[in-house]
């Protein structure tokens, strides 16, 4: 396989969603070893995107290939590591508990699930049972299952709402820390301040992509310091355009 | 499917109920509890004997089946399913892991309830305990896949808690239990032909008479096996990777 084949590549793909449409012809490329920011309100489309990559969205038309395969194959199954945005996790067992199941299911190496459980800064709460869990703890238990088994794409869904500023931090240090041992990222937020941390940055809006570029070239292009000030840039221009 | 993920499932479910002691002590006492509040209502030891080892079949069917459509309905609606739909983890690996965790849970509890029942509320079998214990479990394992089955139908645990009685009240009416199947109307004979709780039923009243294993119960275990298999199919085809 050649490794300089993008990690993600999405042609014209088209959603449905209880007979609505969600997304309407989504294109872009994720390059092997990068970081992708997924960026718009909430509704735009994110999380249904996001599933498709992973192979468990029904898609109405076009193309999702993912590290050379048509995404959901079977032989991704332990190289794709997915978090959701709500938890997955089980509720009524201990964190470590949970670890070493899933670890068990991806055939990942023993001690990763101790590894994974340093990675996001839980080792003091591995045996506390997840219900007991504050919200930000929780999302990082979430977080942990999608690094078992060192995955060559990880699609995390807002893996940082609700954390305070330090952990938001040193999550997104380890995010830059997974993609220079060469693993593709595609992390959604809808926090404008995380954009600037991307390699690459996709702006969704209604189940469209407005803008795929480099935070720099955006600011660039728009003229705009602030990230927040340059995505309404793009939406005013849009909005302008007769398209 | 594999060995080690079914395995680990069925570990995973059994850790689960582990933590959570009072739906292990409800699983274990309610029927003791209901096999001696039944003794005392007969307080005669022929029709005890008589009606007990249905009500041995009965038990583990329902509870079972309770446990098992809210257990996977949190799995549908939690995400975990959807979680695991993405790793190398095969339906059957799924099933078979609930499969292997409540058959265990049922023996215990079958055990626990036959320990009882002979010793104390002097229960007479003209049967094996053996035949006896089979039929249990495998009553509990047709609950249980009847449960993951009606799991799929449910949005909410509400629902899948009215799944109970929709399921299995018609079938505890028509099985014999209350009336003998040769004695009701010719309709709801043949309704209770089709319904797998009736040949529970028969199975467990055939241990409680015939002492040995007799072509009638190798006949009912055998329907038995085969709608816990169909139901296990049929709830495999509701697991979906992909959804809308």
């Amino acid at each position: 396989m050649m490794s300089s084949s993008p990690a993600v590549s999405v042609r014209d793909l088209l959603v449905e969603r209880g007979g609505r449409p969600v997304l309407h012809g989504v294109t872009f490329e994720a390059p092997r070893g990068s970081v992708v920011g997924l960026l718009g309100p909430s509704g735009c489309g994110k999380t249904t995107l996001m599933r498709c990559l992973v192979g468990v969205q029904t898609v109405k038309g076009g193309a999702v290939s993912v590290l050379g395969e048509p995404a959901g194959s079977p032989g991704l199954r332990r190289r794709v590591g997915y978090s959701t945005q709500s938890p997955a996790v089980y509720a009524d067992l201990s964190v470590g508990e949970n670890l070493r199941y899933f670890a068990s299911v991806l055939g990942a190496p023993r001690g990763d699930a101790d590894r994974v459980v340093e990675e996001v800064g839980l080792g003091r709460h591995r045996d506390q049972i997840a219900a007991t869990l504050s919200g930000g703890q929780l999302s990082r238990a979430n977080l942990a299952v999608a690094l078992l088994g060192a995955p060559e794409l990880l699609v995390l869904d807002e893996p940082t709402v609700g954390l305070d500023p330090v952990l938001r931090q040193e999550l997104w240090e380890l995010f830059r820390e997974l993609a220079e041992r060469g693993a593709t990222l595609v992390v959604s937020s809808h926090v404008m301040d995380e954009a600037g941390r991307t390699d690459r940055l996709l702006l969704m809006r209604e189940g469209r992509v407005l803008s795929d570029s480099t935070p720099a070239s955006l600011r660039a292009s728009t003229g705009a310091d602030d990230l927040e000030e340059a995505f309404l840039q793009v939406i005013s221009q849009r909005a302008g355009s007769p398209t | 499917m594999s060995l080690t993920i079914t395995l680990a499932t069925m570990r995973r479910i059994l850790a689960q109920l582990r933590h959570d002691h009072r739906t292990l002590g409800l699983l274990i006492g309610v029927p003791s509890l209901l096999m001696i509040l039944l003794r005392y209502v007969f307080d005669r030891p022929g029709a005890f004997d008589r009606v007990g080892p249905m009500l041995l079949g009965l038990f583990p069917f329902v509870i079972m089946f309770i446990v098992t459509s809210v257990g996977t309905l949190r799995e549908r609606t939690g995400g975990t399913l959807e979680r695991l739909m993405t790793m190398p983890l095969g339906k059957l690996d799924l099933l078979l892991g609930y499969a292997l965790a409540f058959g265990l849970v049922a023996l215990a509890q079958v055990g626990v309830v036959l320990a009882i029942s002979l010793t104390w509320l002097g229960l007479d079998l003209n049967g094996s305990v053996g035949s006896l214990v089979l039929v249990a479990v495998l009553d509990a394992l047709l609950g249980m896949a009847l449960g993951l089955f009606a799991s799929a139908f449910a949005r909410t645990e509400f629902q899948a808690v009215q799944f109970m009685p929709a399921f299995v009240l018609p079938q505890a009416l028509l099985c014999g239990l209350i009336m003998p199947r040769g004695q009701m109307a010719g309709w709801l004979e043949a309704v209770s032909d089709v319904l797998p709780l009736s040949y529970a039923v028969d199975a467990m009243q055939e241990v409680s008479r015939e002492p040995g294993f007799t072509g009638a119960l190798a006949r009912d275990v055998g329907i038995i096996a085969g709608c816990t298999l169909l139901a296990l199919v049929l709830g495999a085809a509701t697991l979906r990777r992909r959804t809308g």
